[in-house]
């Protein structure tokens, strides 16, 4: 049954490589990448319900015993986060054939969404840090795949600023591992933390942390790490945009979790007590840039960075329930990123322009794609029936028991600010004056809301089912807190 | 030894961030290449040098060097071997399209 934790990476990498074959048969190789999609999200559901039941399933692969070979560790946090990007996968593969031109779909696009997957499910499932720097290679590889497909000026010019940022960072990662092994002599995760506490963290190993920390904050966007950020987001097709916003800063926000929930939690003055600070930069930062511009998919992608910085309150509290509110708000927002990044997509298109200042009335022609984004603007502020407010909450209580109350309040004021942004799009976009000038395309509308009210109705039962979901996050959230647990389920002394 | 080596690897590394500083395309990417460099030499560093015979199985030896860092800078390079390509495949076609190769040129309004 340990076979189980390496499915969510070995079918979509085979699925991925078999689309290769095909790809320019458009009818077949859309069909085939929903298929897949859908019997990778089966799989990984029954993952999570077998680990729900039996607890943690760790596969030594190649029969190597754990220090020595590579593990592949399947808990409760890797797996849900890993169904969370499943979900978030059928609704921009299914959203996909209507985004994208056909030359795009033909040039390799479902190989490299496959491949996109299969890195970020193998970043969450991996328990070894060298292992974790392949897969964000992985998944980095195809999103500089995905960014340039097209080939426009845009994409060409801001893909270069992608690349290169991410190409240093990677750099970065594998020097910090390299003085990681020379210090505890080993690169799997469970021995690290193991020998880190074994030492109480001397001094050069809260530096390593620090360095990890801004490895990871470059790959999440964190303050003043996050300027690379929102362009490059926008440059690519909608979709392509919804899988970054909703992937690629969640990996580095999950490794953040891992390593600050495992390994360096002995030095908590130094590290966790900066990352609140940062948070709170993050956060005040994220809102205001949000806020700076009259571009609507701008406004989404600078609606990512205060996201992080409230994920990364939650690391920086260091309590049960501040874990157990980032991990609410990480599955929350991965969802209503990509909804909001496939709705202002959506906008963008029938409206003939990105620009807010040359928008109204589009409610009179499209009401269902108006009141989903009414919806989305409303989940991500964290109003209280959806899913943004109980993420919210838990997380600000745990920064209340932590004595963060400046933070909390900069938390609270900064949501002011993001709900303002988002709203300001539907009030300048969609109220107002009929234009009489559009022509509706209500197919096209109906094509784009489907996909967007699959995650909006999970998002809408997040919040409204809290009581179903709360207690195995708050699970999730004691895990964590207790490090030992992992190391045992890996090493079985 | 690992002084000496650990002084080379500064040096590269502060050559490529120099050369990722500069404004034309191509230096840049001789910069990350650099960089890529110290970050190889210096996991070969960190697993300690002249400890023994290369790590290949033979009878009547004892010491042999580490073999695990040589992997992960194996696995390292092809990794950065394969970015590099598509970062001078990338830079050609962003060139040919915007007309330069002057970063400091590379911008632009969010609508063109």
């Amino acid at each position: 049954m340990s076979n189980l934790a390496v499915l969510p990476i070995v079918i979509p990498l085979i699925a991925g490589v078999l689309a290769a074959l095909f790809h320019k048969k458009l009818k077949v190789v859309r069909i085939y990448s929903q298929v897949l999609t859908l019997i990778n999200t089966a799989v990984v559901t029954y993952i999570l319900f077998y680990v729900h039941q039996n607890g943690s399933v760790v596969l030594e692969s190649g029969d190597w015993m754990a220090p020595f070979g590579i593990v592949l560790v399947a808990d409760m946090l890797s797996v849900a986060l890993v169904l969370t990007t499943n979900i978030v996968a059928i609704a921009c593969v299914f959203y996909a054939p209507k985004s994208l031109d056909e030359k795009q779909e033909e040039f390799y696009f479902y190989t490299f969404y496959f491949l996109l997957i299969t890195g970020v499910s193998g970043a969450f499932i991996t328990g070894d840090l060298f292992n974790l720097f392949v897969f964000f290679e992985v998944l980095l590889m195809a999103s500089y795949g995905l960014i340039v497909l097209g080939g426009g000026k845009v994409q060409l010019r801001e893909s270069i600023k992608y690349v290169l940022i991410n190409l240093f960072s990677s750099m970065l990662f594998v020097t910090t591992i390299a003085f990681l092994y020379s210090v505890v002599g080993t690169v799997n995760m469970a021995q690290i933390a193991e020998r880190v506490g074994e030492v109480e963290q001397t001094g050069i190993l809260t530096t390593i942390a620090i360095m990890l920390f801004f490895v990871f904050g470059t790959k999440a966007a964190l303050f003043p790490l996050y300027y690379w950020l929102p362009r490059p987001y926008i440059a690519p097709n909608p979709v392509i945009s919804a899988l970054f916003g909703a992937l690629l800063t969640k990996v580095g926000v999950y490794s953040l979790i891992r390593v600050f929930s495992l390994i360096f939690v002995h030095e908590r003055d130094v590290t966790h007590e900066f990352f609140v600070w940062i948070a709170a930069l993050t956060l005040i930062f994220g809102a205001i840039g949000a806020l700076s511009t009259n571009n609507i998919k701008l406004v989404v992608a600078y609606n990512i960075i205060p996201a992080v910085g409230f994920m990364l309150l939650g690391i920086g509290v260091y309590n049960s329930t501040g874990f157990t509110g980032a991990i609410y708000y990480l599955i929350n927002d991965m969802i209503i990123k990509a909804a909001l990044f496939l709705l202002v997509g959506a906008i963008a298109y029938l409206a003939g322009t990105s620009d807010l200042r040359k928008m109204r009335g589009l409610i009179h022609h499209y009401p269902l794609l108006g009141w989903l984004f009414f919806i989305s603007a409303f989940v991500l502020a964290g109003i209280p029936p959806f899913s943004g407010f109980i993420g919210k909450l838990i997380l600000l209580q745990g920064a209340m028991e932590a004595n963060h109350i400046v933070v909390a309040i900069i938390g609270l004021a900064s949501s002011l600010l993001i709900l303002l942004s988002v709203i300001r799009i539907f009030i300048r976009g969609f109220w107002g004056e009929k234009d009489e000038s559009i022509i509706p395309d209500k197919k096209a509308a109906r094509g784009f809301a489907l996909p967007v009210a699959f995650l909006l109705f999970f998002s809408v039962l997040l919040g409204v089912g809290a009581e179903w979901f709360y207690p195995s996050i708050e699970g999730i959230g004691e895990y964590l807190m207790n490090p030992q647990n992992y190391i045992e389920s890996v090493l079985k002394e | 030894m690992e002084i000496i080596m650990s002084i080379l690897a500064g040096v590269l590394f502060t050559t490529g961030v120099y050369n990722l500083l500069q404004k034309q395309m191509l230096r840049i990417i001789i910069g990350t290449a650099l960089i890529s460099h110290g970050a190889h030499l210096f996991i070969l560093t960190m697993g300690e040098l002249k400890r023994g015979a290369p790590p290949i199985l033979e009878d009547g030896i004892e010491n042999y060097a580490d073999p695990l860092p040589q992997a992960l800078i194996l696995t390292s390079i092809v990794i950065s071997f394969g970015v590099t390509s598509l970062l001078l495949v990338l830079a050609y076609r962003a060139s040919k399209e915007n007309g330069t190769d002057n970063m400091d040129k590379l911008r632009g309004s969010e609508n063109d």
